[in-house]
């Protein structure tokens, strides 16, 4: 896999909210194709971490390289262009609530190629079956269980065949099957278009179930104190904060004035 | 050499054809490849379609989707259909497209577009829904401002003191302002005319009976109902989004008393002291006219003033002023408590409550004019 250029670089990566530092020197690589999972305990700062990845928030210092270029470096428009190459699912999926579940895929498709309808009808319905929601297109999201919109906030996110897709979330408030059925879905998406996934979660069977490589956060640290496959790492990592939080384990000082 | 975007159709004999594609087959060149389909088909009349897909650089989703459009084309027309040069990554993307899918119809059919006739009596059929929720709603909320006037002690009065900072403190520089300006326009649209009969001094009775009697409740009315009106639907009907309205009902709390009565009550309080202020800031208006234009005195103005007004047309004002904060309030509570859905239906709730609002401050006043007419 790391034959090419990463398709994402951060370096150095600060963040601050006032006086408040949420992550400090923060530095990690994603390879084309691979599903690269941020994780961490509650707070960490994994969804901060990952919208100033895809350019909504601006750091406090370091730089941040999408196919090589520096995004600090792009005016708005030019990072508009850049997000029309990656897709993003949203932890409440955020499909728009007034429109059909067809109509929220078709979105992207009208604003930014010329297609006639016919044809971005026929991709929309490839892309409804590609998520399993063939014949739901006249559906509106609230008629959607957990589940069902999460696959169309998917769609939706790969309408434009985008080379990155980002996932906040994707298993939040879904039983175990459907997340399980998600899981499933994103690694055969993954497997099947090779498009790159970054996926944020803090959901361990989802972590073990799709993702070639992991970085972890910590509350404490403010940045990475862990890298590589979370397979090994679960196993064989030295640092105490990585196998208690892969083996579910309460760690002494989160545990002090617990009494049993 | 890289491969360029093209493609080329070889015809071999017996009605063997090859389409021969390179290069990028994405979405950007969805729409070309579509318009090919044809071309093959009806300029070529093939029995025997062979893909030719090994110059292939780069194949997204889109891409798949004409081949698998292509072959289903070549399946009606009964034609043999191969693909060549397909690597292990055009396969896997292939084997995404679910073709089943792609004719599978919509589970929820599209609703059919209402005539003209049944579009009105549709209108007709929410309107008289309408009516009925408000008026429901106002017998709730009537029972509940009752129950917290028997029980004080009840009443969130934290709630209702910020709520009557929001209407009346934070609302009075806009209510000032239009009020002012409103005053100084009338005075100086009236003085043109009574000029002309030297009849000056008659301006400041015109500002201040209209005002204190009709245009301070009114305007008042209006732009509480276009600031906090709004405001109370769409906190509201947020909190009926977020769940936060049934949390509040499964911890026993009475949702109507908890987020209804402290609005109500700070807009009984706070908007016939709005209205004061609206008919003194528009007197000011008028007296800067009568003072620099009119050549009045300030003591003449006020004088006259108060010659003009009466306490039946100071007390009818205000009583208006009250029937028009428990309108706007109460719409803009049912409005909240109406909303079902997301987004939108918050901002249909905003909009709706400001529009109810204004019709019944329009309707409310026609009324009280002519009961006034009656008892004055």
């Amino acid at each position: 896999m790391n034959n090419t250029e990463p398709v994402i670089r951060v370096e150095d990566l600060t963040v601050r909210y006032g006086s408040n530092t949420v992550l400090k020197d923060v530095n990690f690589e994603v390879w084309p194709g691979e599903i690269f999972v941020i994780m961490g305990g509650s707070g960490c700062g994994k969804s901060t971490l990952l919208k100033h990845v895809i350019g909504i928030e601006t750091p406090a210092k370091g730089n941040i390289w999408i196919n090589g270029t520096d995004t600090s470096t792009l005016d708005d428009r030019e990072l508009g262009k850049l997000h029309m190459g990656i897709g993003m699912l949203f932890q409440s999926s955020a499909l728009f609530g007034s429109m059909t579940i067809g109509e929220n895929v078709a979105l992207p498709l009208t604003e930014f190629t010329g297609l006639p309808m016919k044809d971005i009808e026929s991709i929309v319905k490839m892309k409804l079956g590609m998520v399993e929601l063939a014949g739901y297109d006249n559906h509106y999201p609230s008629e959607l269980s957990g589940g069902m919109k999460k696959r169309a906030g998917i769609a939706r996110a790969m309408a434009l065949d985008p080379a990155m897709l980002f996932l906040d979330e994707p298993s939040a408030g879904l039983d175990p099957v459907t997340s399980a059925e998600l899981d499933v879905l994103i690694r055969k998406l993954n497997e099947g278009t090779g498009t790159t996934m970054v996926i944020v979660t803090h959901e361990l069977e989802t972590i073990f179930n799709i993702s070639h490589r992991i970085i972890m956060l910590d509350r404490d640290a403010k940045g990475v104190i862990a890298e590589g496959d979370p397979r090994v790492l679960r196993t064989d990592s030295d640092d105490p904060r990585v196998t208690d939080f892969f083996n579910r384990r309460v760690t002494e000082k989160k545990s002090k004035g617990m009494t049993t | 050499m890289p491969h360029e975007n093209s493609y080329h159709i070889e015809a071999a004999g017996g009605g063997a054809v090859t389409l021969v594609l390179t290069g990028r087959m994405d979405l950007e060149r969805f729409g070309e490849l579509a318009g090919l389909i044809g071309a093959v088909f009806d300029t070529h009349n093939p029995s025997k379609l062979n893909v030719d897909m090994g110059g292939v650089t780069y194949l997204d989703s889109a891409g798949a989707l004409f081949i698998v459009e292509l072959e289903d084309e070549a399946r009606r027309r009964s034609v043999v259909f191969e693909l060549s040069g397909l690597s292990r990554e055009k396969m896997g993307i292939l084997s995404l497209i679910d073709r089943d899918a792609m004719t599978k119809p919509s589970l929820a059919p599209r609703e059919r577009r209402m005539n003209i006739v049944e579009q009105l009596g549709a209108a007709s059929l929410a309107a008289v829904r309408d009516v009925y929720d408000i008026i429901s709603f106002s017998g709730e909320l009537i029972c509940e401002l009752g129950y917290s006037l028997m029980h004080l002690q009840k009443v969130r009065w934290g709630d209702v003191v910020s709520y009557m900072k929001k209407v009346g403190v934070d609302g009075l520089p806009i209510v000032g302002l239009i009020s002012f300006l409103l005053g100084l326009i009338m005075a100086f649209m009236s003085s043109l005319q009574l000029k002309q009969f030297g009849a000056n001094i008659y301006v400041a009775s015109l500002v201040a009976v209209a005002m204190v009697r009709e245009l301070g409740p009114i305007m008042t009315a209006i732009i509480v109902a276009g600031r906090s009106g709004s405001a109370f639907a769409a906190e509201i009907g947020t909190m009926k989004v977020n769940e936060e309205v049934d949390a509040l009902a499964t911890m026993g709390f009475s949702p109507m008393r908890f987020l209804s009565v402290p609005k109500v009550i700070a807009s009984l309080l706070t908007v016939p002291v709005l209205t004061v202020f609206a008919s003194i800031f528009a007197i000011m208006g008028g007296l800067i006219v009568g003072v620099l234009g009119l050549n009045l005195t300030i003591f003449t103005y006020i004088q006259q003033t108060m010659k003009a007004i009466s306490i039946f047309d100071i007390v009818s004002g205000l009583v208006k002023s009250v029937i028009f904060a428990a309108a706007i309030s109460a719409v803009g509570c049912q409005r909240g408590f109406k909303v079902r859905g997301g987004a939108e239906a918050v901002g249909n709730a905003t909009t709706s409550a400001v529009v109810t609002s204004i019709f019944l401050i329009i309707v409310i006043d026609s009324t009280f004019a002519i009961i006034l007419h009656y008892i004055h």
